[in-house]
């Protein structure tokens, strides 16, 4: 995937790209590259210029400096942070599938399945839990056919499995669609696992690269601190298994043993996420089921 | 004037019967009319929590009527205008920030009808029905005024159906719409052309100060029994033409002033729609 990826022709690139509004720069100097089929994280603390950068990418804001190119006829599917919807407005599911395109049915079904949540077609969303809503706005966003996924925190309000389990389901779709990620997160942890490349902001580009390089990186401690240690760990332990509360390990396939496994990769990512991304659809099912 | 024509094309006896036929059936057409876009066009302020915003723009209307009376210009030209102006004076003032929007609304609100009263009051040249601009008055309904609700009516449906989806997604997420490559601001300034089109041709039937509640309890009655967005539009506009029915044979009954006569019947319908969801409800809350 990735090596396809980098001789695909990007979807979006900034260089130098910054924004000015009211007498400062909400972030300036921005070098950044999607190809199809990458994910790309954005991480940084609260007003770093996560959302600016990504509003950059997705075409709603100018740089004021540097430039933003997109393909020719981009399609962007947008996850947003949270959706208030008033509860004066009716809305089912499968309509709000169609929001901002004509969908046909079997797209609305198939997006809805590969999400996890094929049964709430015909749910009101005001009826939605905020896992379940969170899927739905992923599924709304994949049926639109989209070249670039952009993600806005896409977990929040979600419980820590729920989370792996979103992540994890971004990545099933990346392979599964081909799309292009862009991801925000402000969390370190579940991300760094699931991404290509990091883009480490804080106002300008800190350090940018695989997930492993920016964790080892000296800016990225000093702007995340004692976190950043926690998320190497978890790195490095997150692709195929998880460390339950009590000392016990849940492989990918569900089972659950004493130990890690010799053979489990803490370290060879190829293999791991081949792996990882088939258990992770077994359990985003399981999960939609219950 | 167009009453006399008529007078004169009837035989004697049937003269009064006819000459109520005529201004009733226009008044009835009319509030037909205006109720099957006031209904669509008020989910969206339902939704948009924009009623204040509503009432706004209705009570821009007077000065719009006192505008319009001041240089001789189209009385339903005028109110358009100042309650676009309305508008757009608001949607630049939000942009500073300087004060909430609760509180530019109450300003803008009430010192336009103030304005409106009082340019009106001086205006000692020109005689004007007060009362029938504030709360409506079905006699006032020219053929003209009809012919406004109508083609007025379909410009303002088709201008909705047409700008329906940027809308509906800005209503559900602005950001979304944006990214995705609608412009949900570009429909929201639509929008707000259409609402002040609709209060300049419902004033007259309802009066200013109504207007408001044309477009809000229709569209909320019809949250009980819509499922999606499309439903609750087109409900909303037949209960609204329900009202406006109601309202006019009551005010025809009762001689009382056609616009609150209008807002009671929406009102009364309002109160029924609660009743069979309160039984189910009920019965839900029975089983384990």
């Amino acid at each position: 995937m990735l090596d396809a990826s980098r001789t695909a022709a990007p979807l979006v690139s900034l260089s130098g790209a910054g924004v000015f509004r009211n007498g400062r720069w909400l972030v300036r100097g921005v070098d950044m590259t999607i190809r199809p089929g990458e994910i790309v994280t954005l991480i940084g603390p609260n007003g770093s210029g996560k959302s600016t950068t990504a509003r950059m990418a997705t075409g709603i804001l100018k740089p004021d400096e540097g430039s933003v190119s997109q393909r020719a006829a981009l399609r962007i599917g947008y996850v947003p942070q949270r959706l208030a919807i008033d509860r004066s407005l009716p809305l089912s599911v499968s309509r709000l599938m169609r929001l901002t395109g004509p969908t046909p049915h079997e797209k609305i079904h198939t997006s809805l399945a590969a999400a996890g949540v094929a049964h709430l077609e015909n749910a009101q969303v005001h009826d939605l839990s905020g896992g379940e809503f969170q899927r739905v706005l992923l599924a709304r966003a994949i049926a639109q056919e989209p070249d670039l996924l952009v993600l806005d925190e896409p977990v929040q309000g979600v419980d820590f499995n729920g989370e792996v389990a979103m992540y994890e389901l971004i990545g099933i779709i990346r392979d599964r669609v081909g799309c292009g990620v862009l991801l925000i997160s402000h969390d370190l942890h579940v991300v760094m696992a699931a991404t290509d490349t990091v883009i480490c902001l804080n106002g300008h580009v800190c350090c940018s690269g695989s997930p492993e390089n920016v964790a080892a990186s000296e800016e990225y401690r000093s702007l995340f601190g004692a976190r950043a240690a926690e998320a190497v760990a978890f790195y490095r332990h997150q692709h195929d298994h998880t460390h339950l509360p009590d000392g016990r390990v849940k492989h990918a396939d569900g089972s659950i043993t004493e130990h890690c496994h010799p053979e489990d990769g803490h370290h060879d990512h190829g293999h791991d996420q081949g792996h990882d991304h088939s258990g992770a659809a077994g359990r985003a099912n399981g999960g939609g089921h219950a | 004037m167009t009453k006399g024509m008529i007078i004169q094309a009837q035989p004697g006896g049937l003269m009064e019967v006819a000459m109520l036929d005529d201004f009733f059936t226009r008044a009835l057409l009319a509030g037909i009319g205006v109720a099957a876009v006031a209904g669509p066009l008020g989910c969206f302020i339902v939704w948009r929590r924009m009623a204040y915003f509503g009432d706004t723009m209705a009570h821009s209307a007077l000065l719009g009527v006192a505008v319009s009376l001041l240089l001789s210009l189209n009385l339903t030209a005028g109110v358009f205008a100042v309650a676009a102006l309305v508008s757009a004076a608001l949607i630049i003032l939000q942009r500073r920030r300087a004060l909430s929007s609760d509180s530019l609304l109450g300003i803008l609100s009430h010192s336009t009808l103030a304005l409106g009263l009082v340019m009106v009051a001086a205006m000692s040249w020109v005689r004007i029905d007060l009362m029938g601009l504030l709360f409506g008055d079905i006699l006032a309904v020219s053929k003209l005024d009809l012919a406004m609700v109508y083609g007025g009516g379909v410009l303002v449906l088709a201008a909705l159906i047409y700008l329906w989806r940027p809308l509906l997604a800005g209503t559900v997420s602005e950001e979304v719409a944006e990214a995705e490559g609608l412009s949900p601001r570009v429909s929201q300034f639509a929008f707000m052309l259409l609402m002040a089109a609709v209060i300049a041709i419902a004033m007259r039937i309802v009066g200013v100060l109504l207007i408001t509640s044309l477009l809000i309890i229709p569209a909320a009655t019809a949250r009980r029994f819509a499922a999606t967005p499309e439903q609750m539009a087109v409900m909303a506009a037949f209960v609204g033409i329900l009202a406006a029915v109601g309202g006019l044979f009551g005010s025809l009954n009762y001689d009382t002033p056609s616009g609150p006569s209008i807002v009671v019947a929406a009102l009364v319908i309002f109160l029924i729609s609660m009743a069979p969801l309160r039984n189910r409800a009920l019965k839900g809350g029975q089983k384990p």
